[in-house]
């Protein structure tokens, strides 16, 4: 069984370009929804708060891993660390990676999150309940967007 | 077998953590392995090749048994084991929605790129 997630999306972009939006910590911002209090620094732990409608009451942290420009930049989290009532910080995070290619379009961004075998039991069922409902208003968010701007 | 529905109840939520822990144990990740075949093993069985005594076995299946992957039937004296896939079919759908957050940060930033 393969508890991972891979997604790649070719980006109409340069490689340049994509990395920026990754690895700014602004950029990385707008796009995820984060307002983050400072710049990624491998070995360093990132600060925020969440700016996505609906989850503004939760705190972004993880760890960065690796910068190796232009190719890799990988951040270690919580997934779902969604109650302020939660020290998740005991917990075994999993591993967020993103990989970039230089294509004849523009970059393929490959990512992966892999690890979810080691989050704990009791925390992933409260994590999941959480979010459940979390998600439908997420979607409905992203659906007014799309409807507000096409 | 009925199909299973994406109702998303409480009850069934509530197998998948246990369901996770119980995989992350090689001993019985092996179990299942074998187990997955499709034919149902006796306790001697999955004994059988193990370093591990029955007793150590035993328990293991009891862990894969509470979660709900593991059956045990009945086979004249003896006690069979045998699989069922629909708990970690649980571990998909919670895997599902994580993707799915992806897909949507994913489009937005396919979008702030591309501007």
């Amino acid at each position: 069984m393969n508890e991972r997630i891979e997604k790649r999306i070719e980006l109409k972009a340069p490689v340049s370009r994509v990395w920026r939006a990754l690895t700014d910590y602004r950029e990385f911002g707008e796009w995820f929804h984060v307002k983050l209090d400072g710049p990624f620094l491998p070995g360093q732990v990132s600060h925020g708060q969440v700016t996505h409608p609906g989850y503004e009451h939760v705190k972004w942290e993880a760890v960065v891993q690796k910068m190796e420009p232009e190719r890799l930049f990988s951040f270690t989290w919580h997934p779902y660390s969604v109650d302020p009532k939660i020290d998740y910080s005991k917990e075994t995070p999993t591993l967020v990676e993103f990989r970039l290619e230089k294509t004849a379009s523009g970059t393929l961004l490959v990512l992966t999150e892999s690890g979810f075998d080691k989050i704990p039991a009791g925390r992933r069922l409260e994590a999941f309940r959480m979010n459940d409902g979390g998600w439908t208003q997420q979607m409905k968010n992203i659906e007014n967007h799309v409807a507000q701007t096409s | 077998m009925s199909h299973k529905r994406r109702s998303g109840t409480a009850a069934k939520r509530q197998l998948r953590a246990p369901v996770f822990a119980a995989l992350g144990d090689e001993t019985r990740l092996s179990l299942v392995a074998k187990l997955c075949g499709g034919r149902p093993y006796s306790i001697s069985q999955l004994t059988r090749g193990s370093k591990l005594t029955r007793q150590a076995i035993t328990k293991h299946l009891r862990v894969l048994e509470s979660t709900g992957m593991v059956h045990s039937v009945r086979a004249g004296r003896e006690n069979l084991f045998e699989f069922d896939a629909q708990p970690i079919e649980g571990i998909k759908e919670y895997l599902d929605l994580v993707s799915r957050q992806w897909d949507q940060a994913l489009s937005r930033l396919k979008l702030f790129v591309e501007d």
